[in-house]
């Protein structure tokens, strides 16, 4: 399995946090414990929604101290092509899934003086995790939670009760919104940023941070997206001898593994580079949606992550 | 397997050796008739039984010698072992991936009881029992990389991961073939790559430095490297290169079968849970030439091998002065029969 080692699970409990974030805690069926893992790692779950299997990213929130659980949360998305949704209608208590080991593309810097967190919405679930393990090592550190309302902030009790006045609240229809110029200036040499949330959010805080003359690589972000499906195309798998149809709720990479091809992956989100692809030829454009690639490499036509791109036209050739 | 473990010496009378169960599963490097670099990088997996893969972690017959040899090395050189603060985490990320390793594949010789935070560790061979709180550095005698690797064979360096790049942020080493923590500690990994000649041309560290920022918890990997060293000598450190560095110069084409040593490390890496971290085991095996042709497999192919190197892999090795000699020797075992594809004995 070109995803790593997999770890079967069954639901022990699902929680509807807010009207749309559920929060799912997951144990092993082997009974041996869970691994540790890293604040900001995520796991890949695994669905199978009869017959058709969907497998998404997820950060998680945390472990049981013995290792007898992991948590994740779930915002569902209208438009996905079907991991949330499944997620949020199909999935219960009792049911089985698989997830993959934890992988951490969000590491804490440790030789970061003090850390700045900044979440929008349900971006908080790897930030939780990272507030967490900054508490327990007696790091300094600050979270900044941005939401819709009240109603919507799935984790701020939670995370109120663990870390009291470190935490601010920004309410969208309260017109608060996290601004750079308030939280950057005044903050020690050394400092780190980790924003994870929205796209826009992610843009405006990094730019913000190197207008104020952050080091680029004081500055960390996350942003994993969640593959969108996209109009139908064909993939030909030129090693493997294999046509196979790419279906309008499939990604590129989920349409190769039900042709029984076993690609590499890590983070299904476009980030990570480990499915990195060498396109033979294409009949039509190539729709890069990845954060890895560089864009004279996306000009090239050369490579695609096919874990979130897909072509915008009739067949593409892939080595593979 | 009770491990009947030998009393040896690795300086001054250099009385180690290869038992010829030993010999047998020595981890010889060579598939071919021929080297050159490669990024030979494979799973980490259980290789077959009795040889060197058979488990995470090798404990062999030399493990008691090796771990005195190494309380010698850090009483003449604390420095051999040194961790940046922020390593912690990954220190202790090593004391469980060590303890779980020995304890399960070598019950009769080590001993883990765990109940939450509070384990207890038997060690029979150095006769050891510790009771201590795992994360309290205060129960432990040691830092905790320092208390279990003066209790496991190998060297062991902790990579930090950040802004996409590895950090040698921490380790011991007293087995090394002529580097220096101590002078390489801090630095990145194409830093502490530096000196090596020709690899940096064909990209091997470029792809090898993405690979391993990939590298997945449970997923272990391994590659064997190799060079050779005069005399069973495990501490060839730059910083006691006035003390070997002159054995190069005492090899005779009668000496030259006893005093040649093949070095192999076989080199592993593992993902590490609660840091990220990655740590890097360099574990040494050596064997003489005497030893070697008694596989007459191995004879042959090292013969062509140590024969058709590229002059600046000798001159890095530091093969050059006792190359030729060492060829005429083993020219001898080399009847120019063809050889098995495959590391191991026919």
């Amino acid at each position: 399995m070109s995803g790593g080692v997999e770890i079967p699970v069954r639901v022990v409990d699902v929680e509807q946090a807010t009207e749309t974030v559920k929060r799912f805690r997951l144990a092993p069926l082997s009974g041996e414990a869970l691994p540790p893992f890293s604040a900001g790692a995520h796991v890949v779950v695994t669905m199978d929604d009869h017959g058709r299997r969907i497998r998404n990213p997820y950060s998680l929130i945390d472990r049981a101290e013995d290792g007898s659980s992991y948590r994740i949360g779930v915002l569902r998305v209208p438009n996905s092509r079907g991991g949330s949704k499944f997620m949020h209608e199909n999935v219960k208590a009792g049911d089985r899934l698989v997830i993959t080991m934890p992988v951490n593309l969000f590491p804490i810097v440790r030789t970061g003086r003090k850390h700045l967190l900044v979440a929008g919405g349900i971006g908080v679930t790897p930030i939780y995790a990272m507030a967490n393990e900054l508490k327990r090592r007696s790091a300094p550190y600050e979270i900044h939670y941005a939401m819709r309302n009240e109603a919507s902030g799935a984790f701020i009790d939670e995370l109120r009760a663990a870390h009291g006045d470190k935490l601010k609240l920004y309410r969208d229809d309260m017109q608060e919104f996290v601004s750079v110029s308030e939280i950057l200036p005044n903050q020690p040499l050394g400092t780190h940023l980790y924003v994870c949330g929205p796209e826009g959010m992610i843009e405006a805080i990094l730019k913000g941070g190197r207008e104020a003359g952050w080091p680029e690589e004081n500055l960390h972000c996350e942003r994993f997206l969640a593959p969108t499906g996209g109009e139908p195309f064909s993939v030909v798998l030129q090693r493997a001898g294999i046509t196979a149809e790419v279906r309008s709720d499939q990604s590129l990479l989920e349409a190769i593994e039900e042709a029984g091809v076993d690609a590499p992956f890590l983070c299904r989100g476009g980030a990570c580079g480990q499915c990195e692809t060498t396109v033979v030829s294409c009949d039509g454009e190539l729709d890069h949606k990845d954060h890895y690639l560089t864009e004279e490499e996306h000009a090239s036509g050369k490579k695609i992550m096919i874990c979130v791109s897909r072509l915008k036209g009739r067949e593409l050739v892939l080595d593979l | 397997m009770t491990i009947q473990f030998k009393s040896e010496t690795f300086r001054d009378d250099f009385t180690f050796s290869n038992s010829p169960e030993a010999i047998r599963r020595f981890p010889f490097p060579f598939d071919k008739d021929e080297y050159m670099y490669a990024v030979n990088i494979e799973q980490h997996m259980p290789g077959p039984i009795k040889s060197p893969y058979e488990f995470p972690i090798d404990i062999d017959e030399h493990y008691v010698a090796e771990m005195r040899d190494r309380a010698l090395v850090l009483k003449e050189d604390p420095l051999r072992c040194q961790s940046l603060p922020h390593m912690l985490t990954a220190e202790w990320d090593l004391v469980e991936l060590l303890m779980e390793s020995m304890a399960k594949n070598y019950p009769e010789h080590f001993e883990l009881t765990r109940e939450g935070d509070a384990w207890h560790w038997i060690n029979r061979p150095l006769g050891i029992d510790q009771k201590f709180t795992f994360g309290d550095t205060s129960t432990l005698p040691y830092p905790p990389m320092e208390y279990i690797t003066r209790q496991c064979q190998g060297d062991f360096c902790l990579c930090d991961q950040r802004n996409d790049d590895l950090w040698m942020d921490a380790g011991i080493v007293t087995t090394q073939a002529d580097w220096s923590l101590d002078f390489d500690v801090g630095m990145s990994f194409k830093e502490w790559h530096g000196p090596v000649p020709l690899a940096h041309d064909i990209g091997v560290f470029d792809r090898a430095l993405k690979f391993l920022l990939n590298l997945q918890q449970g997923r272990p990997v391994r590659r064997l490297n190799w060079t050779m060293t005069i005399n069973p000598r495990l501490d060839t450190s730059p910083e006691n290169y006035h003390k070997w560095g002159i054995d190069r110069t005492t090899v005779t084409p009668e000496n030259v079968g006893n005093k040649v040593h093949l070095r192999v490390e076989l080199q592993a890496l593992w993902r590490l849970p609660r840091s990220n971290a990655i740590v890097f085991s360099i574990r040494a095996y050596l064997i003489k030439m005497e030893e070697l042709v008694t596989i007459p497999k191995w004879g042959r192919r090292f013969h062509r091998v140590l024969r058709d190197l590229r002059p600046e892999l000798a001159d890095y090795k530091g093969l050059t002065r006792f190359r030729q000699m060492t060829v005429d020797y083993l020219a001898k075992h080399d009847d120019g029969a063809p050889t098995s594809p495959g590391f191991f004995p026919d």
